[in-house]
């Protein structure tokens, strides 16, 4: 047994095609984005090594408007953390009482975590479009008509307008995990606290929220990443724009890579991307082991 | 437990329905949020232009419009597009099923050093975001002249390998070692305990795994966008974009295209709904 456990060729074999495909396409590629970095380059020209100049351009050059996308990633990421979080942890802590459809409700509010962000990108822009969507219409049809308003195509109004369309994806997300969190934990602290006499909001602050921690990190970490890389819906909706107004860290990389070839812009981002998401990671973890003691 | 409940404290089972009521209006106002623009999409798919308009906004279609469906599946090339993402999502999900259960026997079952680190390289991979890495691959693949499905068929794979691994390897340590030491006995070699043994044993991963890839490349959009350039290769995600850029207009033909890109994922998840969201859980909570 233990000789066949340590089969080389066999060990070597089984490994191949995965090691293949994450050295080539993960980890090769990541030491090639900071390389890239690094260089003033399109593509077609000789690259010239600028060294740190590309990172130096992202933050003060205006025309990049690089720090309003980094702005608007974490204005997302606190939405997320604050509005759509605590509507998820609701929701859960409703469902894991165990009422009446508990199934039938959950499944329907994962319906939209499955669809594709393209059609749920498209249909959002139908239900915004200012003439025909249903929102106008729906303020026209109460006598709100002066509330209508181009919702992606206004400034101030535009990240916001992004917002809603995440959060109603991604609450039915959240939701499951912290359904399937709470559903996972023992009863007896529950039952015994109802013998004597908490009510339901006692326990669900005392008992159910703290036992969820570990899932609740996972959230919070999901939802941030998933604020600082975010680019599908965004991209449908508004591309960034109006005048940068809902513009994200991803879109301007995409539009510095592939619209102006600007390889070492691009690629700068794209490091500031990966290395913002393990800061925050790393953070939040940290955020939640020190609650804990 | 209910019935426990409501014999330990007569008096609590009133004050229980009150609040009860309550939160069951929440929960259907909330799967009415939650649904209501599925309705609105798969109604306006139906439609001419004038109800959606205004004559019947929110209502069902008076007049059944199904030629938009035709409209979108001919002049709109769905049946291609849809076609092409069942092609590379097929593949993807075959490429990442082997790799990863193949390298998770080796990590979780064979002996050797480096494992751990090994491992812990695969387990690095969930955290990288997918956009960070776009230019490169971008390169390497132009650089081998791949610019067909495999263009996608690639980068989807390596991607979801992390995640496949990290699920796999969960499922691999319950199963119990006997089973491999009676088939070693019996003379069988690593290839086939592998094949025979301990593949057969993962069904239950091997459906989350597949699942799990199938969401993902299913719906993937930046990667299709920017790999393919030739027509004949598009997904279904980049075919809807395209669809509503040439018929900005027409809204009934562009909400028929939704409801068919929705529609295989729906179907698979009336059939399979605990299991999709058991291996969507699955994802998150070990990562």
């Amino acid at each position: 047994m233990d000789k066949t456990m340590k089969n080389k060729t066999a060990i070597l074999l089984f490994l191949l095609p995965a090691c293949i495909l994450f050295i080539g396409i993960i980890i090769v590629p990541i030491l090639m984005s900071g390389y890239y970095s690094l260089l003033d380059w399109d593509g077609i020209t000789a690259s010239k090594f600028v060294g740190f100049d590309n990172y130096i351009q992202i933050f003060t050059k205006k025309s990049i408007a690089f720090p309003d996308s980094a702005k608007n990633a974490f204005i997302l990421a606190g939405l997320s953390v604050f509005i759509q979080l605590p509507i998820s942890l609701g929701l859960a802590l409703v469902l894991a009482k165990g009422i009446k459809g508990e199934k039938l409700f959950t499944a329907v509010f994962f319906i939209p975590v499955i669809i594709s962000t393209t059609v749920i990108g498209q249909l959002w822009l139908k239900i915004y479009n200012p003439n025909y969507g249903i929102v106008n219409m729906a303020l026209k049809a109460v006598g709100l008509e002066s509330l209508s308003h181009t919702w992606l195509g206004d400034e101030k109004t535009a990240l916001f307008a992004v917002f809603i369309p995440i959060l109603w994806q991604y609450v039915g997300y959240h939701m499951l995990l912290m359904y399937t969190g709470i559903k996972s934990q023992p009863t007896d602290l529950r039952e015994a606290a109802m013998i004597d006499g908490a009510n339901e909001w006692q326990i669900a602050r005392y008992i159910t929220i703290p036992l969820l921690k570990p899932v609740l990190q996972v959230c919070a970490i999901f939802a941030v990443t998933g604020s600082l890389k975010a680019f599908d819906l965004i991209y449908i909706l508004t591309n960034g724009g109006p005048a940068h107004a809902s513009e994200v860290p991803a879109t301007i990389m995409i539009k510095q890579l592939f619209l102006r070839n600007n390889y070492g812009v691009g690629s700068a981002i794209a490091v500031f991307i990966v290395f913002i998401c393990f800061f925050f990671a790393i953070l939040i973890k940290k955020v939640f082991r020190t609650e804990v003691d | 437990m209910n019935g426990l409940r409501s014999a330990r404290h007569p008096k609590s089972r009133k004050k229980i329905t009150a609040g009860g009521i309550i939160i069951s209006v929440i929960l259907v106002l909330w799967s009415l949020i939650q649904v209501f623009p599925l309705y609105w999409m798969l109604t306006f798919s139906l439609k001419e232009n004038a109800e959606i308009f205004g004559k019947n906004v929110i209502g069902l279609p008076i007049k059944w419009l199904w030629s938009n469906y035709t409209t979108a599946l001919q002049s709109g090339n769905m049946f291609k597009y849809l076609l092409n993402s069942g092609i590379v999502t097929a593949a993807t999900i075959a490429i990442t099923v082997v790799a990863a259960t193949a390298a998770t026997y080796a990590l979780t079952r064979m002996v050797w050093r480096g494992r751990k680190t090994v491992n812990s390289l695969f387990m690095l991979g969930i955290t990288i975001p997918i956009n960070a890495v776009i230019l490169p691959v971008f390169l390497i693949l132009s650089k081998m002249h791949i610019t067909n499905y495999w263009a996608l068929i690639i980068p989807y794979s390596a991607f979801a390998l992390s995640m496949a691994v990290l699920i796999s390897s969960s499922f691999m340590q319950g199963i119990p070692k006997e089973l491999e030491e009676a088939a070693c006995l019996d003379g069988c070699n690593i290839y086939s305990i592998f094949w025979h043994v301990i593949l057969p044993l993962m069904r239950p991963a091997l459906a989350t795994l597949s699942i799990f890839i199938f969401l993902q490349s299913w719906n993937e959009l930046m990667y299709a966008v920017i790999f393919i350039s030739d027509s004949r290769y598009r997904t279904i995600t980049v075919g809807i974009q395209n669809l509503s850029g040439s018929f900005t207009t027409d809204w009934g033909p562009i909400g028929a295209a939704l409801v068919v890109a929705t529609f295989p994922v729906l179907i698979i998840y009336a059939f399979f709904s605990s299991k999709i969201q058991e291996s969507l859980v699955a994802g998150a909570i070990k990562g």
